[in-house]
């Protein structure tokens, strides 16, 4: 699918990127990570054809920079951070759906599914949306056309759980399209992949396989019981979709998402009581196993005595 | 919703051109509309029309112009030393900022070539710059129809062909002066200096050389026939004024090397093919580099 044999790229002086050589066959989901200045964004705008480099760059036996529409016309690609687009968001999507042979309606329905009125927000310029609302419009625009390989860069920084439930469910529904997801944080993309590269100074520091439990489309089903009521984790429940009853908190956790749940329980690890995380799909039953004794959680906390 | 192993249908090349062109082409236009530089740039022309025709639209006879032959020639001469800087300074500044903005990376990673990309949002550009200056001028020519004043269509249609002329220069040279650089202030900066270099360059100021003698005349007739603006201002007074005496014994030289006609070709083809070569040398520039 993808063959990168020594792409190197300079900006004057500085080397972003030094001798890559990497084969990444059809339907491998690979997670680029390294830190700022790494040189992921340079690596995805090489497999873009946008920039000069050093080496050959292929995707299907196609050079990008050569045969751009063709090759292009493959890929879904979603910025790390959304242009300043001062088009209005309907002219953006009749934009890519002309470019790209697509239907404006498929590219409407995507952003349904992420929670966003595109019929709303259709004459507001793209730069006046908020960073949510960009990000869920773009994500929507890589994946409502027909593609075979996802370029995204930091795809969930800007979303709330539920779009983040969404995105991972779209991308689960693709098990055969080829995805390059960038990230500073293996944890954040861990379970939407089945192959880490990480790059350090412009170089592939690690190239690993990864087996993740948290497959794309799980769920959990979640309970947990906090000691006492307290405002700014009301607040962040909320915004991960569980429902109080009193002291106790349910609902439905996505898998992909899991550790960072689980992160946001640790940051309120002196009011949470009890936690139970059920893998749905394992479980067969929306009842959280904690409630039902701990058969079938896969993850049950107490607090110890 | 496409399967995601849906087949992708083959691109024919040609077609990609013109979907990618056509739909660069309206986008441009559509993002314009919402752009306050447009809504100013539209405001300043039909304004001062409308305070040419207030203020101008009358018989006398002023050096040898009246009614809407009159206000014709200083709507002209007023557009020269408005429009070549607007365009300049709006064309660059969108490019650019594009550049800096990220748009460069999202759309130019979209299934558009290059190609189609560019020249469609350089004739996006280019009808959106003359779009204005031509509309408010036949607001004027429809008022002075409807006022019962004579219309000098030929020197009318020859004036607008001039205006369009000149407005696809200064488009082609904001593209180039954009493929060079790749930052708003530094395309900004030359886009000034490049003005400023062609003002200068005008004829008032080379005449004040040629006094002093530090330029032979041939030398700075040259100059002044290579100078865009300065062919439209010469061009634009031709009809209105066949024997040039606006600009004085100039003229001799001008008609000595060109004829009337032949002028009147120069000043129409000129501003094209340096239109076409700067938009052309800004593609050539553009596609060689790193495109964001």
């Amino acid at each position: 699918m993808i063959s990168l044999k020594g792409v190197a790229k300079n900006f004057g002086s500085a080397r972003i990127l030094d001798a890559i050589d990497l084969e990444i066959p059809a339907g491998q989901r690979i997670a680029l990570i390294g830190s700022n200045g790494a040189g992921k964004t340079t690596l995805f705008r090489c497999l873009l054809g946008e920039y000069v480099h050093e080496g050959r760059v292929t995707i299907e036996g196609r050079d990008p920079r050569r045969d751009r529409t063709e090759v292009l016309r493959l890929v879904g690609f979603v910025p790390q951070i959304a242009p300043r687009l001062e088009m209005p968001v309907g002219a953006l999507m009749r934009y890519v759906a002309d470019v790209a042979a697509a239907r404006i309606d498929d590219i409407g329905v995507l952003a349904e599914r992420m929670g966003l009125d595109v019929d709303a927000i259709a004459r507001r310029p793209f730069v006046r949306l908020s960073g949510g609302m960009k990000q869920k419009l773009l994500i929507a625009l890589a994946l409502g056309r027909p593609t075979r390989l996802l370029i995204l860069d930091e795809p969930a920084a800007n979303l709330d759980p539920a779009a983040r439930a969404s995105l991972f469910d779209l991308l689960a529904e693709r098990p055969q399209a080829t995805m390059i997801i960038s990230s500073h944080r293996i944890d954040e993309i861990a379970a939407l992949v089945n192959r880490v590269v990480e790059l350090e100074r412009g170089r592939i520091v690690l190239d690993d396989t990864v087996a993740d439990a948290g497959a794309l489309g799980s769920t959990f089903a979640v309970s947990l019981e906090t000691s006492r009521a307290e405002p700014s984790f009301a607040r962040a429940a909320g915004d991960w979709g569980l429902v109080a009853e009193g002291m106790r908190w349910t609902g439905t956790i996505a898998g992909p998402d899991r550790l960072r749940f689980l992160g946001f329980v640790a940051r309120h690890a002196g009011l949470v009581g009890a936690l139970s995380m059920v893998d749905r799909a394992r479980d067969g039953d929306d009842e959280p196993a904690a409630t039902r004794g701990s058969e079938g959680a896969d993850h049950v906390l107490h607090p110890a005595p | 919703m496409h399967a995601p192993t849906a087949p992708i249908a083959p691109v024919p090349s040609g077609s990609s051109f013109r979907h990618g062109f056509a739909a660069t082409f309206r986008l441009e236009i559509a993002e314009a509309f919402r752009a306050r530089w447009f809504a100013i740039y539209a405001a300043v022309f039909f304004v001062l029309v409308g305070l040419l025709l207030v203020f101008g639209l009358t018989e006398s006879r002023v050096l040898g112009f009246t009614g809407l032959s009159r206000t014709l020639v200083t709507y002209i001469q007023l557009t020269m030393a408005i429009v070549p800087i607007f365009i300049l300074i709006t064309t660059v500044r969108s490019l650019a900022g594009d550049r800096e903005a990220g748009v460069f990376e999202y759309v130019l990673g979209l299934p558009v070539g290059i190609g189609a990309w560019y020249f469609g949002r350089f004739f996006g550009r280019y009808v959106l710059a003359a779009s204005p200056v031509i509309a408010a001028l036949g607001a004027a020519v429809v008022y002075g129809v409807v006022r019962g004043v004579s219309v000098p269509w030929v020197e009318l249609g020859f004036d607008v062909g001039l205006l369009m002329a000149m407005i696809f220069v200064f488009v082609g040279l904001g593209f180039l002066i954009s493929a060079l650089t790749r930052s708003v202030d530094t395309a900004q900066t030359i886009a000034f200096l490049v003005w400023l270099a062609l003002v200068l360059a005008l004829d008032l100021v080379l005449l004040g050389a040629l006094i002093r003698g530090r330029l032979a005349i041939e030398g700075v007739v040259a100059i002044a026939m290579l100078n865009p603006l300065q062919v439209f201002r010469t061009g634009s007074m031709l009809l209105f004024d066949p024997q040039l005496v606006l600009l004085g014994p100039t003229a001799f030289t001008v008609f000595d090397i060109f004829g009337r006609v032949g002028f009147m070709i120069w000043a129409f083809a000129y501003p094209i093919v340096l239109g076409t070569a700067s938009a052309l040398g800004g593609w050539l520039i553009f596609r060689r580099g790193d495109l964001p």
